[in-house]
């Protein structure tokens, strides 16, 4: 097999085989976007009052709305989990075996992202089945298109997340990416309420959400799940990707590099 | 020239210089001690060699190679073992192995051979189904050394790879790995412990980011001790 292949294989087998060893954080993972479907959604729906948006073309119920914003929240959390799982990596020195693998840093780099979102994948896979059971149901075909809208989201998402990592020198300042970076980016997006419905509280605010490239992917998941491609979506999504990897492969660069510092 | 050989390494973090004009060289079947006591730049050094940092003064070549005109050519041809374990602890030596061998493009028949060849060296061969987590710290570097023979490296470093361990086991892998010395592989061994240094082993000695002797174990250490004449020195530097 081609050597950059068989890194690509060996890479995401052992995420997998570390997802799987570790059941506890595929529960949490799960129940995370469970509470807010089940609970959450539940007391906004009469709250909330939804009007027809592309890609809907009836009424829809709140849980409905949701659902594609917390597919892309499992992305989200799981790209920022990728992200402690680096800087866990290079405090302990596993990162250090991987970025002396001859093949290029971006290269390993781009496969360590590839096995998250495999790993992301999986879990928005439970989370749909779990909805379906519950009654949120999509069309049998948004299910397959879904796909590849999730690979390139959650490749955006992880690349954010190799970004910060890259600047991270410590586990303990993970906490500030929680407050920082996931909180405004879920807020301040489409996930929970269309982007008009901001319009009329806060233009500013509404803008904010517009140039979110979180938006984008929640609203690139909403269409494929619904059998239509979001151009715009993907455009931003493929852009933000393209400039967050840019950013990680500049952070990572070993003349500037993350581990720049007094080794322990 | 084969084996290691860096010549005139600078390196700074910020104002403050870790090595100062760095200059040795590492033949093929030799085993080096980089002796130095904690601070003195060992593992800026190692990062240096490894690529996870790189200078522009100065230069490295791995078997020929230029680190920072061929980078990829001098990886493929060092094996490194470093300072902090670099295992997955919940996955079998197995698992590891194949990790790693993967990372240097290595799959399949090719690859299970390679693992069982390095296992057998280390005399690990039946650990090899064992979950990391069970063995014992000996072992882990045992199998952290045969892993980085996996892909017939011709250079071998080796960041303090004894640190934790009980004199058993620092006396096994000493030992082991002046076998793979004489088998003709260049080993740099960074280390601040002089009793794992044999009279015959080359020995530069690094303080204070800089190289303040190299040569033979038995001719440094004169008509004294290793360990005395290492002493003196160092403190004859500090002055």
């Amino acid at each position: 097999m081609n050597p950059w292949l068989t890194a690509l294989d060996v890479i995401v087998t052992r995420e997998a085989l570390r997802f799987l060893q570790q059941r506890e954080r595929f529960l949490a993972a799960l129940v995370r976007p469970l509470v807010w479907l089940v609970v959450f959604a539940a007391g906004f729906r009469a709250a909330l009052g939804l009007s027809i948006i592309p890609p809907y073309q009836t009424y829809i119920t709140y849980e409905v709305y949701i659902v594609p914003g917390l597919c892309a929240m499992i992305l989200l959390f799981n790209g920022m989990q990728s992200s402690l799982s680096l800087v866990y990596d290079q405090e302990m020195g596993s990162m250090r075996v991987l970025l002396t693998s001859p093949l290029p840093r971006w290269w390993l780099l781009f496969c360590k992202l590839l096995a998250g979102v495999a790993v992301s994948i999986l879990q928005v896979a439970a989370f749909l089945a779990i909805a379906a059971a519950i009654g949120i149901v999509m069309r049998p075909l948004g299910y397959i298109l879904v796909l590849p809208a999730l690979v390139v989201s959650g490749l955006m998402l992880g690349a954010l997340g190799l970004l910060i990592s890259s600047t991270i020198r410590q586990l303990e300042n993970f906490a500030g990416v929680m407050n920082f970076v996931i909180f405004p980016m879920f807020f301040l997006s489409s996930a929970l309420y269309p982007l008009w419905k901001m319009a009329e509280s806060s233009r500013l605010l509404h803008d904010i959400c517009a140039i979110n490239p979180f938006t984008h992917a929640v609203e690139l998941i909403r269409f494929a799940l619904y059998g239509q491609m979001n151009v715009t979506a993907l455009l931003w999504v493929c852009a933000s990707f393209a400039l967050f990897m840019a950013g990680a492969v500049w952070g990572y660069d070993p003349a500037r590099t993350m581990l720049r510092r007094k080794p322990t | 020239m084969s084996g290691l050989d860096v010549s005139h390494v600078s390196f700074s973090y910020g104002a403050r210089r870790a090595l100062d004009d760095v200059s040795f060289a590492v033949a093929p079947g030799r085993f080096c001690a980089l002796l130095g006591p904690n601070g003195a730049g060992k593992s800026t050094l190692f990062s240096l060699l490894t690529r996870l940092i790189v200078t522009r003064v100065g230069s490295i070549r791995v078997a020929g190679f230029d680190i920072s005109q061929t980078p990829r050519a001098a990886l493929a041809r060092t094996g490194v073992v470093f300072q902090l374990p670099t295992l997955d602890l919940d996955l079998t030596v197995q698992r590891n192995l194949r990790y790693f061998a993967g990372l240097h493009g290595m799959s399949g028949r090719p690859a299970t051979i390679a693992i069982t060849k390095a296992l057998d060296r280390l005399g690990m061969a039946e650990r090899s189904g064992e979950q990391v987590r069970a063995l014992n710290g000996g072992h882990r570097r045992r199998m952290e050394i045969a892993r980085a023979l996996i892909h017939g490296p011709d250079v071998l470093l080796l960041d303090e790879p004894t640190v934790g361990l009980d004199a058993a086991a620092r006396r096994a892998i000493t030992g082991h790995v002046h076998d793979l010395a004489d088998a003709g592989m260049a080993v740099l061994w960074a280390t601040h412990l002089v009793d794992e240094i044999r009279p015959t082993d080359q020995v530069v000695v690094l303080h204070r980011g800089r190289v303040l002797s190299d040569g033979r174990a038995d001719a440094l250490a004169e008509t004294g001790t290793l360990a005395d004449r290492f002493i003196a020195m160092t403190a004859e530097d500090d002055r």
